[in-house]
């Protein structure tokens, strides 16, 4: 598009670019002109943010609720029973404490999913969900997050790998890799990748006896 | 220690330009020679920390607290822009030397994803004003040993004999790629 | 404007003027997201909405801004629109929302929008304005869906999430250093076949 086609565009009554531009470059032009701008776009964005707001908290919930979902089953809202736990204690809103979501059929709480993680991951945190019935055992393990090299630590979110933590007792289940002289069978390449998912598996287990014992 | 391994995590593991891709125009723009990128590095690490700053203390105590966080991408963008003319009028009154070295890097920077990008990414990970600092300083500091190393392979890079297509942009990138795979060798380090 | 030059202006962004394999804008983006095509793809679409959106603002509000501060009005429309892009992923597309992460409030630094808005936008009319913003995000989309799918092809087997062979893939070309070599061997691949047309040119 050659600016010589379009003869009725007012800039082209100069030849500079600069110098066409709509008003005057007054000081008072200026902070009108940015200031509405920026003024009709919070309004919009606010707008837009009040429409989104429960489409968000919907996505938010519906992802949480399949995470537990897929390591436990449950009738009741195990998001709005949630608890923080720290070193055996209840605690409120703390990014290193463990999230325990009661499962409870029938009213009676079954099992728990435990969102738990470790931070002795290749490449910093993996969040782990284990679901874990009140006589210990392993129901399920989920990866969460982690950010392992993809191809090798990105394999212990592989069914193959977490397959070998269901139905097992951690007391009974040495939760340590092989070469460390537990029973969890490491992904080769992957060892340390696989030694943390073993041990936040068995952090959510020791703080869900400890719980015991306290209730 | 914590502070050690935010230093040598933004500028080894998780390198800005090699292994988080911001700021990869400058990178290969103003990697021709390695004095320019040298003055390239110093003018990202005088608008980064700045603008971490700021950005960070306009989130913490106008955003925040008047719950328009959502309005975060328009407010930092804004104030990047006006500081980064900020900091040519100041720097042409206090030092010219050193608006001599870096003003022709300083209108480059509004775009360069690298500043919004730390500034965001400090709110992300949740640090303090402290940790925001050195995390931008570590950041810059990273993106200057990332450029002045990529110029000075690309210097060498000019006498290769390589086919017409490869010439340039192509050969660079791949250069850039195996730069980026050495620097992979960092990952997996821990503190 | 007649129909063929509608053509021009739709076509001009995928091959002669693509933003990315051409004029080599925007390539955070490119490199950040591209190990899968489908991130490709949503993060071309994404950049899309933005470009289109902001052409046909600026182009509609062009004669009430003064130039001094055409910039940053420019910018704070092209924000807006962005932070709309990053509420409504976050809302009815939560997964790509985090695949894409901090790259979809970086759209707003993307050349290639700032670019067409100064140099397009802001001197035409609404409809070529628009147009603009088509082709160019088409060109732009393209792009990652192409470096995305030669990824994801050789770096794991896969295309838009499907099998194709057997096998771990060359693991390189998912990583960052995959990324850089990638879209060198793509650039030279244009390089190579402008070099071709020229010559024919002279031949003829």
């Amino acid at each position: 598009m050659e600016l010589a086609e379009k003869p009725h565009l007012r800039y082209q009554k100069k030849n500079s670019y600069t110098k066409m531009a709509g008003p005057k470059s007054s000081f008072l032009n200026l902070i009108l002109a940015l200031g509405s701008v920026t003024l009709l776009s919070a309004f919009s964005l606010g707008y837009v943010y009040e429409w989104t707001l429960e489409p968000i908290a919907t996505a938010k919930r519906e992802k949480q609720l399949r995470a537990i979902n897929a390591v436990v089953e449950f009738d009741n809202d195990p998001l709005a029973e949630a608890f923080s736990v720290l070193d055996g204690r209840r605690v409120e809103d703390d990014p290193n404490a463990l999230v325990f979501y009661p499962a409870k059929k029938a009213g009676n709480i079954e099992s728990y999913a435990v969102k738990t993680y470790s931070d002795q991951g290749y490449s910093g945190r993996i969040e782990v969900m284990v679901g874990l019935k009140l006589d210990g055992m392993i129901r399920e393990v989920q990866i969460l997050t982690h950010r392992e090299t993809p191809g090798l630590g990105s394999k212990i979110s592989a069914p193959e790998f977490l397959e070998q933590f269901v139905n097992k007792y951690p007391d009974k289940f040495n939760l340590k890799v092989t070469k460390d002289g537990g029973q969890v069978d490491g992904i080769s390449g992957a060892t340390i990748s696989s030694r943390a998912v073993g041990e936040a598996v068995q952090v959510a287990y020791d703080q869900l006896q400890i719980i015991k014992e306290n209730e | 220690m914590e502070y050690f391994a935010i230093i040598f995590g933004a500028i080894f593991i998780n390198n800005i330009v090699l292994s988080r891709f911001l700021g990869i125009c400058p990178f290969l723009g103003v990697s021709k020679s390695t004095s320019t990128a040298i003055g390239m590095g110093g003018a990202v690490l005088f608008v980064m920390t700045i603008a971490t700053i700021v950005t960070y203390l306009i989130f913490q105590f106008l955003l925040v607290p008047f719950g328009i966080t959502y309005l975060q991408t328009v407010a930092y963008i804004l104030v990047i822009a006006f500081l980064v003319q900020v900091v040519e009028i100041v720097l042409k009154k206090i030092s010219p030397e050193l608006y001599r070295a870096l003003g022709v890097f300083l209108p480059l920077i509004t775009t360069n994803c690298a500043i919004l990008g730390v500034a965001i990414l400090v709110i992300q990970q949740d640090f303090n004003l402290l940790e925001s600092v050195v995390f931008a300083i570590a950041n810059a500091i990273g993106f200057t040993l990332a450029i002045v190393l990529f110029s000075s392979l690309r210097e060498q890079l000019e006498l290769a004999e390589l086919p017409t297509a490869m010439k340039g942009v192509p050969a660079a990138l791949v250069v850039a790629g195996i730069l980026s795979m050495a620097f992979m060798g960092f990952s997996g380090m821990s503190f | 404007m007649s129909s063929r030059s509608i053509i021009t202006q739709l076509t001009k962004g995928i091959s002669r003027e693509n933003p990315v394999f051409v004029l080599l804008l925007g390539l955070c983006p490119v490199l950040g997201v591209t190990s899968t095509a489908i991130n490709g793809l949503g993060m071309g679409l994404a950049t899309t909405f933005v470009l289109i959106m902001s052409n046909i603002v600026i182009s509609l509000i062009k004669h009430l801004i003064p130039s001094k501060v055409r910039i940053p009005s420019f910018i704070v429309v092209i924000a807006s629109f962005v932070t709309v892009v990053d509420l409504l992923m976050a809302g009815y597309l939560p997964a790509l929302h985090e695949q894409l992460g901090l790259f979809i409030p970086l759209i707003v630094v993307n050349c290639i929008v700032l670019g067409r808005a100064e140099s397009f936008a802001s001197r035409n009319d609404l409809f070529p304005a628009f147009l603009d913003g088509v082709s160019m995000g088409i060109g732009f989309t393209y792009a990652l869906v192409i470096l995305g799918g030669i990824r994801e092809l050789l770096g794991s087997y896969s295309l838009f999430g499907l099998k194709i062979l057997e096998g771990d893939g060359l693991l390189v070309f998912v990583l960052a250093p995959g990324a850089f070599i990638a879209l060198g061997f793509i650039i030279a691949f244009f390089e190579w076949r402008k070099s071709i047309a020229t010559k024919a040119k002279k031949a003829a």
